[in-house]
């Protein structure tokens, strides 16, 4: 039974080490020199336990129930439940070799730039052990999907869509604490803090004051809040109040007639500096975070999160293909 | 059990349609039983009942022996070899008759290195009698087996399915379906007739034909029961 689950699977893993090996061959030709290229390696670590649920997974059951080999391979003497067991561990796997390969490599060739270069956080999805994870919980996703819409291309598009969703209420919801985040309290710095608003159109929050982030090399800052003694936010009609005119202002570049950004002209330095000085006098900032040693541990959490969930979607599998019929 | 199959009340609903109803059946052991019927009759969904691929959703099914099941269209997989086939059959089933297979796919002229996609009906029909037959069953199934078959092939089929039974002894059980009586005349010793997802007729072909001497042929005989149900 297992040559039959690795005769089904030796061919597609042939593919994808022979595109792994293309890679890795012109990543090191390449050199480190090229920041796209890192960029680019880090998408493809990305989207590797995709592919893998996309092409590996989805078609594993439902090609059979849509060609009807179903019908010979389940009539033999093995029961449908130990067919599927191997053919999951298998081609499940070889899926984990892949996107622990694909991520090793990639995790070496940036190893330096990641070094050097921006938060280690910043590349936390596309370097060390969590890709393996994704792999296997996008392999069992795909086909247990396969299984229940018992066609292979809707369930290869569904399966894309559901990974993508479930990574990334994950990566909002769950990640941030997964361990307990440290909080630190600092008066607010006039000099450094500004006013404005960031996120995206649909979800852009009302304007306020922004503090610059403190200093936490490698460190995830989760949030920034500005609180009073009470543990309080600063609400926007309080912070009008103390500041009038606030944001009605114009900047320098509106002010000097162009546009770009330039430097804001004195004044309007001045006043943010005393806005934020009298805010400060009964607020002040909080920052939520997670300290750089918590990388390791992230990593192992989030590894083993996704790797529970591959188990019990793989039991979902078994159910499925057992009352089939 | 001197029976090859035990059917009691067995029914299955698909939707708000009944493929099987009320189906209470004995199949004797040792016989060649043709299945006839008209398309849509209930034959495909009595057979898979019969091997497990489906589950009855009233009453009970048991079989006497290990099935070996050929379905309807011999699905095979079009990207594995015959030898990959003959080594799938080894691989998943208890026991094996590794000689039986090698000798039936040279009597077939398959060549083993030939991709089943790549087959032709005819062949595909051979390559899955094959698997099924060098399992050793004691209850061989199968469902349309000739149905996509030119008249060569039909009755080449038919004669290794008779060889097959013959090669293996007294005791093997084989059900296979059809819409054509045709088909059964030559190799059945026992007529099952389904239309409207019930058992119209089931008994040794020579007692329903003496017990119905006004019919000359077997044919005749199906056609006048077909005829008796209500449309």
């Amino acid at each position: 039974m297992t040559w039959l689950a690795w005769r089904q699977a030796r061919a597609q893993l042939a593919i994808a080490l022979v595109a792994t090996a293309s890679v890795a061959v012109a990543a090191v030709i390449a050199g480190r020199t090229d920041s796209t290229l890192r960029l680019w390696l880090s998408v493809l670590v990305v989207a590797v336990p995709g592919l893998l649920g996309v092409f590996w997974g989805a078609p594993l059951v439902a090609d059979e129930l849509e060609s009807g080999s179903f019908r010979l391979t389940w009539t033999q003497d093995v029961s449908r439940v130990r067919w599927l067991a191997l053919r999951l561990a298998v081609a499940g796997l070889a899926s984990i070799a892949v996107a622990g390969l694909v991520s090793w490599l990639v995790t070496w060739w940036a190893g330096p730039l990641d070094h050097v270069g921006m938060n280690q956080f910043g590349s936390f999805d596309s370097r060390d052990i969590v890709p393996v994870g994704y792999a296997a919980f996008a392999f069992a996703l795909g086909v247990l999907l396969g299984a229940l819409m018992r066609r292979t291309v809707p369930a290869m598009a569904t399966t894309l869509v559901a990974f993508t969703a479930a990574r990334l209420v994950f990566r909002l919801l769950a990640r941030p604490s997964l361990l307990p985040p440290v909080t630190r309290a600092l008066a607010l710095n006039p000099s450094t803090t500004s006013y404005g608003s960031s996120g995206f159109l649909p979800l852009m929050p009302a304007p306020s004051l922004q503090p610059a982030a403190p200093d936490l090399p490698n460190a995830w800052i989760t949030s920034i809040a500005i609180v009073d003694g009470k543990g309080n936010a600063l609400t926007s009609s309080e912070l009008a109040s103390t500041c009038p005119g606030i944001g009605q202002g114009r900047g320098g570049g509106a002010a000097a007639g162009g546009s770009g950004h330039m430097q804001a002209p004195q004044s309007v330095v001045n006043t943010m500096h005393d806005c934020v000085a009298r805010v400060a006098a009964t607020y002040h900032e909080v920052v939520t975070y997670q300290p750089a040693s918590r990388y390791w541990p992230l990593q192992w959490y989030e590894l083993g999160a996704f790797l529970t969930a591959a188990l019990l979607l793989a039991a979902a599998c078994a159910w499925r293909v057992r009352t089939i019929g | 059990m001197n029976n090859a199959i035990e059917a009691n009340g067995l029914g299955k609903l698909y939707g708000r349609r009944w493929a099987l109803a009320e189906c209470t059946l004995t199949v004797p052991a040792g016989q060649v039983v043709g299945l006839v019927g008209p398309n849509g009759a209930g034959k495909t969904t009595l057979l898979e009942l019969a091997v497990g691929l489906l589950r009855p959703t009233t009453g009970t099914i048991t079989i006497g022996q290990r099935v070996g099941f050929v379905a309807q269209g011999a699905p095979v997989y079009a990207g594995l070899s015959v030898a990959d086939h003959l080594r799938m059959g080894q691989a998943l089933n208890a026991r094996w008759d590794a000689g039986l297979a090698r000798r039936r796919v040279r009597d077939a002229d398959l060549d083993p290195r030939q991709r089943a996609g790549r087959l032709s009906g005819g062949q595909r029909a051979q390559l899955a009698l094959t698997l099924a037959v060098a399992k050793r069953p004691g209850l061989l199934i199968l469902d349309e087996p000739v149905a996509n078959l030119d008249p060569l092939a039909r009755r080449d089929f038919l004669d290794s399915v008779a060889q097959a039974v013959t090669a293996s002894g007294e005791g093997t059980t084989v059900v296979f379906s059809s819409h054509l009586v045709a088909d059964l005349e030559r190799t059945c010793g026992y007529l099952i007739l389904l239309a409207g997802a019930q058992v119209r007729l089931a008994g040794p072909v020579d007692s329903l034909l003496a017990g119905h001497a006004r019919f000359q042929s077997l044919d005749d005989l199906v056609v006048a029961y077909l005829r008796e149900i209500p449309r």
